[in-house]
């Protein structure tokens, strides 16, 4: 299926397929620019009175659940990775599946990780066809190499919510790792010894898959309490040893950057939300779990106690510096994506405030609404942006395809989106003509803050007339980005990439923003 | 035409391995042919790969070797670094280059400063570690030192001394006072004749126990700034570490019309008195007083040592805020999160500034009206408190703590 694909330009200029897998797709057309019609894609219907009256679903082994879901050659395998790092299940479920002979299967997961790197032997073996999901590492690298048979296709957590919804994508089996599960297949992350907080990732799998497994590794008695996936959608439970490393799940403690320079980023930060008015009762905002974003909740925590004011929720990715500030009282809720830390996994066990979130409540295209556009700002991070404020997190600056979307795309849709990056990285600079590879339109970025400076989009002079006679270092982001082309030695070379693509980058709402190619040896 | 290797030239500057960021390793072979072979491995080797390999020919050119094979493992060093790195090499190496390869100086070069310009905070930078120097001046301290001594291990003096000399040129310290510590004599003399022609605005003199001593310095860059014809202003601070420095701070003050402050340093003080250097700093009382009233004495600024744990905030704080009590217009840092709490400890308190500008007016409503006494209300103001109010008017305006229409009087 290598078929060379025909490329057009889409709404801001860049090259991308008209089939992608054998699929039609559509170019990006701008922002809300689509509007979808037809109905939602629905699972095949079922019926209780073909599971056990007793609601043990209970088989005796993943192969088993595999062979009783029909597994068979080309179908689309889930997974989810809200073990992160340590886990065991999604590896597992795709070696059995090579045991049991078969080939040429779509892997659906959420997110990869490093230690999925073994799923490189399994596509060259054939077992795995391609991937559509972020790629992260090893995997990605193998994609940016062209090894893989099909086109990777990287979507955004609402982005893969919208694109189950479409029928873009048909699960055929999705196979959910829980840390806690009842028989009847009733599960949550926030119990037991591989405890990982939110299970949200496998949410849309739950309802939209034809087949579902839950695979546990702390069976409880019925009921399993709070079940997050509900076990009426639910096939089979297979009962194994471990799902993952616990110390891979979660860190036992995160580590707030203690370089001076990322510090400096992250308090100019939290001060340009203080002082362009964000920072007032009642507010909300979204920081994830990088070293510049926790400091930043730290500086932010402390002025906001100094001025005596509350937010009304934040979004996490949740540490326990979150934690912290829900103990204090410094916010209301935290609605919680992904759990960081053990602090914070103990907490959403545990107090009602801190809550378990998915992409349908957070990010979905498809949702009447979702909770990224009541967030009043956002503070991520971006491997590149451009003059243009357009920026990059998919690859590094070489083209090489090294990180996925995660919820990135979708957090552009907060009230101020500030990207907090350092201007370079050795000698690599993060500001550039023109970003390899548009994950987010600069139409949706409004700052962005490095340690020589904070650039703010002309296109937002409302913030500029808020911040008027601050001694904040507002600067054109041409200056700074001049300013460290001038120490680095000028303009890094462009990538160097052949006309093959290797992947696609989905925005938010299903179309085409950008694609990877294969980069040159 | 491949040439022999000559095996008596070969030399290896900066550092490699996993942890090294923004550095080099550097090998030079020298070969009996006109022929440069570049072996590179670089961490950015897509975007800077050619214009590595560019720069090496241009620096070795300019050094005069024609026949080498470098080896290079890059970490993503700037090019100012690359050069001194090479350069390095190739001196140690034996090639004895007449000509220095300079980067290629910053758009705007530094003004260079006033004698009594704010030295609150100075930030120590080890010379062979140039990671630290490219975003230091964003930490805004007031003066950065580029340090050749204590730092920098005796083996790596050398290539040190390079690394900063093409910051001085390269680098945008953000308006922050450059000074440089050189090392002791006669090693000093080496780092001098480096330096000075690259104009730092200011040089530490470490250990120093006699005037003698810093005579012999300030002979030195007398000689440097007019083979350079440099004729811009260049600053001392001697250091006194030791009890006989210490003893002579007076005549050591007044050892060159080029400084401009005395300072201490307490770890080789205590170690001089043969008593640990305790966290309150009781051994080295006698000591900062001894040099806060000989510099006052000698119309210099006070400037204390270091305060070494870099963790603890509050006693930082604390030690800043009786450092000044004690009469140091401002001390050194060793991270730049120290920065902040210093200039917080050294600040004038509002009440402070209000008491100093209803004194000055007074004065100047007394100077006015030809009266010899000035009085506030129903009290006589005597002559040093009106000094000393003038004094702290003026350092709160150098500070912009004043408010519009306050900054009327102290100016000087």
């Amino acid at each position: 299926m290598n078929e060379r694909a025909k490329l057009v330009t889409n709404a801001i200029g860049r090259p991308v397929p008209t089939v992608v897998n054998g699929q039609e797709q559509a170019p990006y057309k701008g922002v809300a620019q689509t509007d979808p019609t037809g109905h939602k894609q629905a699972p095949p219907v079922r019926s209780c009175k073909d599971y056990p009256p007793s609601g043990d679903k209970r088989v005796g082994s993943l192969q088993e659940a595999l062979e009783r879901c029909g597994l068979r050659d080309g179908m689309v395998i889930s997974n989810h990775h809200h073990l992160r790092n340590g886990d065991r299940v999604a590896l597992e479920a795709l070696q059995t599946a090579g045991k049991m002979g078969v080939r040429d299967l779509m892997w659906f997961p959420s997110a990869s990780f490093p230690c999925q790197e073994p799923v490189i032997d399994l596509m060259e073996a054939g077992v795995v066809h391609h991937i559509e999901g972020s790629m992260n590492g090893p995997l990605g690298d193998y994609c940016s190499q062209g090894r893989m048979q099909g086109m990777g296709v990287l979507r955004s957590h609402g982005g893969r919510w919208q694109a189950i919804q479409d029928g873009e994508v048909e699960i055929d089996i999705a196979v959910i790792a829980a840390p806690s599960a009842d028989a009847f297949g009733n599960c949550n992350g926030s119990h037991g010894p591989t405890a990982c907080g939110s299970l949200g990732f496998g949410l849309a799998d739950s309802i939209y898959a034809d087949r579902v497994i839950v695979v546990t590794d702390n069976l409880v008695d019925f009921p399993c309490i709070p079940w997050q996936i509900q076990g009426n959608n639910v096939d089979f439970v297979v009962e194994v040893d471990s799902i993952g490393d616990p110390s891979k799940i979660v860190s036992g403690t995160t580590v707030i950057t203690r370089s001076p320079d990322r510090q400096r980023i992250a308090e100019l930060v939290a001060r340009f939300v203080r002082d362009s008015g964000i920072m007032r009762l009642g507010f909300s905002f979204q920081a994830g779990a990088g070293g510049i974003a926790l400091a930043f909740v730290t500086y932010l925590s402390r002025m906001m106690r100094q001025a005596g004011v509350k937010a009304s929720f934040v979004r996490g990715g949740s540490t326990k510096y979150l934690v912290e500030m829900l103990q204090e009282g410094l916010t209301g809720y935290i609605l919680d994506g992904q759990t960081f830390d053990l602090d914070a996994v103990h907490s959403i066990a545990t107090d009602p405030r801190h809550v378990p979130t998915s992409p349908f409540t957070s990010y979905n295209f498809h949702g009447k609404g979702n909770f990224a556009s009541m967030v009043d700002v956002a503070v991520l991070g971006a491997t590149e942006v451009d003059v243009n404020f357009n920026a990059n997190v998919n690859t590094h600056s070489d083209g090489r395809l090294l990180h996925g979307i995660g919820g990135w795309q979708n957090c552009l849709a907060a009230g101020c989106t500030i990207l907090a990056v350092p201007s370079f990285r050795d000698r690599i600079p993060v500001i550039v003509d023109e970003v390899t590879t548009v994950t987010g339109p600069g139409q949706l970025i409004d700052v962005v803050a490095t340690e020589r400076g904070i650039a703010v989009n002309p296109a937002r002079q409302d913030l500029l007339e808020a911040l008027k006679g601050s001694d904040l270092p507002l600067r054109p982001i041409e200056e700074i980005k001049a300013e460290v082309e001038r120490f680095c030695g000028g303009k890094p070379k462009k990538a160097q990439v052949t006309d093959k693509p290797v992947a696609v980058i989905k925005w938010v709402d299903g179309t085409l923003i950008d694609t990877v190619f294969q980069v040159a040896q | 035409m491949s040439g022999a290797v000559n095996r008596d030239r070969r030399g290896v500057a900066g550092r490699r391995g996993q942890d090294v960021r923004s550095d080099l390793f550097v090998a030079i072979e020298g070969l009996d042919a006109e022929q440069i072979e570049v072996k590179l491995s670089s961490r950015v080797e897509a975007y800077f790969g050619d214009a590595i390999r560019q720069q090496v020919k241009e620096v070795l050119s300019e050094l005069g070797v024609r026949g080498a094979i470098v080896t290079i493992e890059d970490a993503g060093a700037l090019p100012f670094v690359i050069g001194a790195r090479l350069e390095a090499a190739v001196r140690r190496a034996g090639w004895a280059p007449k000509n220095r390869w300079l980067p290629e100086a910053i758009d705007v070069p530094p003004r260079a400063t006033s004698a009594g310009r704010l030295r609150r905070s100075r930030l120590y930078l080890p010379g062979n570690e140039p990671k630290f120097f490219i975003n230091a001046g964003l930490h805004r301290p007031d003066a950065i030192i580029l340090d050749l001594e204590d730092s920098v291990s005796p083996d790596h003096k050398d290539a040190a001394r390079l690394v900063v000399r093409n910051a001085l040129r390269a680098v945008d310290f953000a308006g922050a006072e450059r000074m440089v510590r050189i090392n002791q004599l006669p090693l000093g003399l080496e780092d001098l004749e480096e330096i000075v022609p690259q104009a730092p605005d200011l040089i530490l003199i470490p250990k120093v126990e006699t005037p003698e001593q810093v005579r012999e310095v300030d002979e030195a860059i007398s000689r440097a700034l007019a083979e350079s014809e440099i004729e811009r202003d260049l600053w001392l601070m001697p250091i006194l570490e030791s009890a006989l420095g210490i003893e002579n701070a007076f005549e050591i003050g007044r050892a060159s019309p080029r400084i401009v402050a005395l300072t201490l340093g307490l770890e080789d003080y205590a170690a001089d008195l043969g008593v640990p250097k305790s966290a309150e700093g009781e051994e080295s009382f006698y000591a900062r007083t001894r040099v806060v009233n000989a510099a006052r004495a000698s119309g210099l600024q006070a400037i204390d040592s270091v305060f070494g744990n870099v963790d603890d905030m509050e006693g930082l704080s604390r030690w800043g805020m009786s450092s000044r009590a004690l009469g140091f217009q401002g001390m050194g840092c060793l991270h730049p999160r120290q920065i902040a709490v210093i200039h917080e400890a050294y600040r004038p308190t509002r009440a402070e500034i209000d008491k100093a500008l209803r004194i000055v007016a007074a004065f100047e409503e007394a100077e006015a009206k030809g009266l010899s006494v000035v009085s506030l209300g129903s009290k006589m103001i005597d002559p040093p408190v009106v000094k000393q109010a003038l004094r702290l008017v003026k350092q709160a305006n150098q500070l912009g703590l004043m408010a519009d229409g306050e900054a009327t009087g102290g100016e000087s």
